[in-house]
């Protein structure tokens, strides 16, 4: 009797585990259907832990910008769809960014510098004047290339289409994207010859413009206000060390470095120059500012090499 | 007989009373207690800046005037102004002024819109980089001898704190209104809000360490309101 009812026990466990098993509605590659309710399981791999949905009420959830429906990018033919980009987000992007996209990932805390901030609305590498919001080749470029010297990886294995699904997505967390007039890319007219006369004239406005308060006499980011920089949230930041290497945060080409300066990087201690510099003054300066990256061969290096040019720094006011 | 003059008169005070609707809000900001100890800047890394100021100057983040007065103070009608009604953007600029590694003013108040005017009478860089959170947050550069920038904010924010980034120690506030009633309390911590209508209003005042202090006022329908405001004093760091 007592064995007899041990038996069916087991039986009973022993058909209910395939059912459960089966019943089980994981699948990771499905959106989910109302993502937005704080009992649905969205997951990785069909892990539904809290983490990814961790406090769905709170304020900041839905983002203070564009609704996810109204969320969109363009790049080319490629319209982003913002509620595949949650999930994309969800997937690659939510360990550093965060849920809320506020940069506060389970990551972000051994991070530096810290994850990009979303709710900020607030973008380094843009090609639009400071201030502005980037275009969505920006951010598109961004990703695909990653912040060198950051925890940014280059997102060189999600496609085109998903980026652009992305691009859409973080749109809805900063309140600055409601505004539908956007900035229009500043203008970069054709590089002018690379002569001696050009990279002395690019020393020149190097002193005039005080680039060595930051980033040093020799570009080694060691002046004197080197030490003191802060990033908009207060962090310390290093300026750029011109020495260090070929790759810049946004784009290693002389076009990228122009834009770098007339653009300023927004968030950065790294101001505009626009108003200061016209544009042959600006292609100046990058051909002098190609010559401090001496472990790079580049035609400007080569000149400078070839006519054996040095540059006096009295004034630096180091 | 009597009685008509004395209707009259009413009568004349009331068509006056019409005519004379606005009022000057105007007063004092104090403080309780004793001024915390401000720290003298170390400007040994400008040179140039640090012989601007002999003894050296002290940080801004509270300003005490005599007799236990504020300077810096920010003084705003914050609630009471009859809702949607838009006020014309003032054409005079608003001048700021960076010299000697300082702001000059250290508190700016403008109205959206109103230009923003900035020069650089020091022999050095500064950057311009207001912390704005609902205006865009630019950052510009302004190396010596160049041109005024000139700016505007297109949003009402109340407080975005402004930076130079090349002097850490350079630290300013901006305050930008909707509306033109507001007022900034000068060395003896004196302030006038002009020409409010007469009404009943909550007057706010900020001051970047302490922060708020409220009241509540009646401006009468003539002439002058006088408010004093009082903070408590506390440690800053």
């Amino acid at each position: 009797m007592r064995e007899c009812r041990l038996l069916t026990i087991l039986m009973l466990f022993l058909l209910t585990v395939p059912v459960a098993a089966f019943a089980s509605p994981a699948d990771p590659d499905q959106p989910t259907t109302k993502p937005d309710t704080s009992s649905v399981k969205v997951g990785h791999q069909g892990v539904t832990s809290d983490y990814y949905v961790p406090n769905s009420t709170h304020p900041l959830w839905k983002g203070a910008g564009l609704p996810i429906e109204k969320a969109s990018a363009k790049i080319g033919n490629l319209t982003g769809d913002a509620v595949k980009g949650r999930n994309h987000y969800r997937r690659y992007c939510i360990g550093c960014h965060g849920p809320l996209g506020n940069g506060e990932g389970e990551n972000a805390q051994w991070i530096d510098p810290k994850p990009r901030d979303f709710t900020e609305g607030t973008f380094r590498c843009r090609s639009t004047p400071t201030g502005e919001l980037p275009t969505d080749q920006d951010l598109f470029n961004t990703i695909g290339r990653g912040f060198v010297t950051t925890n940014m990886p280059s997102w060189f294995a999600i496609n085109d289409q998903d980026k652009v699904d992305l691009i859409a997505y973080i749109k809805i967390f900063s309140a600055k994207w409601n505004n539908p007039q956007r900035a229009a890319p500043i203008q970069i007219p054709p590089e002018t010859p690379i002569t001696v006369e050009s990279i002395q004239r690019g020393h020149d406005d190097f002193e005039k413009m005080q680039c060595f308060k930051c980033h040093g006499q020799q570009g080694h980011g060691d002046g004197p206000s080197a030490s003191t920089l802060t990033n908009s949230k207060d962090q310390p930041i290093r300026p750029y060390d011109f020495s260090a290497g070929d790759r810049f945060k946004c784009g290693s080409t002389n076009a990228d470095i122009y834009r770098d300066f007339m653009t300023g990087l927004d968030g950065s201690p790294m101001p505009s120059f626009a108003d200061q510099l016209k544009p042959d003054e600006a292609w100046d300066l990058v051909h002098y500012l190609r010559t401090l990256m001496v472990h790079v061969d580049s035609p400007e290096r080569k000149i400078m090499i070839e006519n054996h040019l040095q540059f006096k720094n009295e004034d630096s006011g180091q | 007989m009597q009685h008509k003059h004395s209707f009259l008169v009413a009568l004349a005070v009331f068509a006056l009373s019409s005519f004379v609707s606005a009022g000057d809000v105007s007063g004092t900001v104090k403080f309780d207690g004793t001024a915390p100890h401000m720290k003298p800047i170390d400007m040994a890394k400008e040179p140039v800046c640090q012989k601007e100021h002999n003894p050296p100057v002290a940080i801004q983040a509270v300003v005490p005037g005599p007799n236990n007065t504020l300077d810096n103070v920010l003084v705003y009608v914050s609630k009471g102004l009859p809702a949607g009604k838009t006020y014309p953007t003032p054409g005079q600029p608003v001048t700021f002024d960076q010299h000697g590694c300082m702001y000059n003013p250290h508190v700016t108040a403008l109205m959206v819109n109103q230009d923003f005017h900035v020069t650089n009478s020091d022999p050095v860089a500064h950057n311009i980089h207001p912390l704005a959170k609902v205006n865009k947050e630019w950052n510009k550069s302004q190396p010596p001898g160049s041109a005024p920038i000139d700016a505007k904010f297109d949003k009402p924010e109340i407080t975005i704190p402004i930076k130079c980034n090349i002097h850490p120690w350079m630290r300013g506030y901006l305050a930008v209104f909707d509306h033109p009633y507001f007022a900034v309390s000068d060395a003896d911590g004196k302030f006038t809000i002009k020409g409010l209508p007469a009404g009943h209003y909550t007057i706010t005042a900020w001051q970047e360490s302490w922060g708020e202090q409220t009241a509540e006022i009646d401006v009468p329908a003539s002439g002058a309101k006088t408010l004093d405001l009082t903070f408590k004093a506390r440690p800053v760091y």
